[in-house]
């Protein structure tokens, strides 16, 4: 399970988050939404270590996250598919699945992992030989996903993996995190599509101009009149 | 007709050691975006390096041991000068080169006084061989071969295995490729390293053939190597060996045009004009970067 607790972070004099606390309970989705600036984005980077926390902290499993060098991060079971897919352009299909496994030794289970992930998404095995910036944004979001996977994760965190998706294809990607989540993987995906994730999702918080909000279960909040207002696009 | 086998031939072995300088530049350049100023004076120590080592050792130990101290120079040049400005705007980094450039330069002139010292004769390099009735060192035809397969193992290292791939993906995305648990610094130093030991490969070969060292000596050759890499595409290994080439062997085509034309003083004119002329018509160079990202 991952903990947060009244966590800050600030980028030089702006405070992108004034004390969240949230919790991701082991086999879950749990989702995160809000407005562009709300702090989506800062909560991930936070908890993979790409970003540094002014004060809080971060428990992962029992351990405290904050202060730990990425790759420990990594490697202790959290994987994080970015904000705009972020795949190596110049590195082929295969190379950016091997590479989402760079931290482990074993060959045998890293190749059959690569299976997984071929049967998660064909078409990346049709094209594992293609360089990577050729493919179309929602093969791309495929790989991001997908890469992010080869390191094993316990706890997958998603950003915006609709971002930029034409529908249909953003309906395959949430077919495949409950696919993946079904599997035994728990998410935390954050989502400007809120309608999409709320569906998803077991457990969800509200974000705003970083505090949190509001918390509830996925259906809870999609049938709350504040939330449909803000974030569904609904009118009274 | 022999004069030009020997021109040509004297151009293609300055042209592979330009390469070997290039290759460090265009490595650094394309994972952190530094033009590393201190290049071609990390090149210059190892010169320094063999004249000294030579004196009290043979040269079967010198060699490596001027190879493993020029990688240690690189490695902390790196660690003590460029990491702790890894989130500091390009142009301190950049400056912080400059600054390293200088103090190896002046570090070698209190060292040697200033004087220029002789690089000892390697017997193996520096001995005759006539091709085509050419008269020719050995180094000459030494230097092309050794550069072919460093390039090859060099391009095997970055292309088939896991730390090159590391490497490819640093120079692309380094944030991204932290989050695949990639320690940004090892590869890093890795290249660093494989540059290092390049230049100090070159420093045997170029000081075989031109055998004064001085504390400036790094700089000619450096700047030249550095043209090299942009000519190719900096960024490109490939690119700035035959950006290299093609300057060797026109400086020397140059230097060997008839003395009652009076124009060989203008061979290091000719570089830049050259680049200048490359890079007016294509600005990423032969080989620039290919761009595949897709929006």
């Amino acid at each position: 399970m991952l903990k947060i607790e009244d966590l800050h972070v600030h980028y030089g004099g702006i405070q992108a988050l004034r004390g969240i606390s949230l919790e991701v309970p082991d086999g879950k989705i749990v989702t995160l939404i809000g407005a562009n600036g709300a702090g989506k984005s800062t909560t991930l980077r936070t908890i993979t270590g790409l970003v540094k926390a002014g004060s809080g902290s971060i428990q992962w499993n029992g351990q405290e996250l904050l202060g730990k060098s990425i790759d420990k991060i990594v490697s202790s079971g959290i994987a994080m598919s970015p904000e705009g897919r972020r795949v190596f352009p110049d590195l082929t299909v295969l190379e950016n699945l091997k590479i989402g496994a760079y931290l482990r030794k074993d060959k045998a289970e890293i190749a059959k992992d690569i299976q997984w992930v071929y049967s998660l998404f064909p078409r990346l095995e049709e094209r594992s030989w293609q360089l990577a910036g050729t493919l179309s944004g929602g093969e791309q979001q495929m790989l991001a996903v997908g890469r992010a996977l080869m390191s094993r994760p316990k706890l997958l965190l998603l950003d915006e993996p609709s971002l930029g998706l034409a529908p249909l294809v953003v309906q395959d990607i949430f077919t495949i995190i409950r696919e993946i989540n079904r599997q035994g993987v728990t998410v935390l995906l954050i989502e400007q599509n809120a309608n999409m994730a709320l569906k998803i999702a077991d457990l969800a918080y509200v974000l705003e101009t970083g505090r949190i909000t509001l918390s509830g279960t996925g259906a809870e909040l999609l049938a709350n009149e504040k939330v449909k207002e803000a974030y569904l696009g609904k009118h009274k | 007709m022999q004069y030009f086998i020997s021109v040509l031939l004297s151009g293609i072995a300055v042209g592979g050691q330009y390469a070997l300088i290039a290759i460090g530049y265009t490595m650094v350049y394309g994972i952190l975006r530094l033009i590393n100023f201190a290049h071609g004076d990390v090149f210059m120590v190892a010169g320094l390096m063999g004249v000294y080592f030579s004196t009290v050792m043979p040269m079967y130990i010198a060699i490596p041991l001027v190879l493993v101290l020029t990688v240690l120079l690189g490695f902390t040049i790196e660690r003590v000068a460029y990491k702790p400005l890894r989130t500091a705007p390009r142009m301190s980094v950049m400056i912080s080169a400059i600054g390293v450039s200088y103090f190896l330069q002046n570090t070698a002139t209190y060292i040697t006084g200033g004087q220029p010292l002789t690089y000892p004769v390697i017997p193996s390099l520096a001995k005759t061989v006539s091709i085509a009735g050419t008269p020719t060192k050995m180094v000459v035809l030494i230097t092309p071969v050794l550069v072919i397969l460093l390039v090859l193992a060099l391009t095997q290292l970055i292309n088939r295995t896991k730390v090159g791939m590391a490497m490819r993906a640093v120079s692309r995305d380094f944030e991204t490729a932290q989050l695949m648990g990639v320690r940004i610094n090892t590869v890093i130093s890795v290249t660093f390293v494989i540059g290092s030991a390049l230049a100090a490969i070159g420093s045997v070969l170029y000081f075989t053939c031109y055998q004064a060292v001085v504390p400036t000596v790094g700089a000619l050759p450096g700047l030249k190597a550095f043209v090299a890499a942009v000519f190719g595409g900096i960024g490109n290994i490939p690119g700035a060996v035959i950006g290299a080439l093609i300057i060797g062997i026109c400086e020397n085509i140059i230097k060997g045009l008839p003395s009652a034309w009076d124009v060989s003083v203008f061979s290091d004119a000719f570089t830049f004009a050259l680049l200048i002329l490359v890079l007016v018509f294509k600005p990423t160079g032969l080989f620039g970067e290919k761009v595949t990202d897709k929006v």
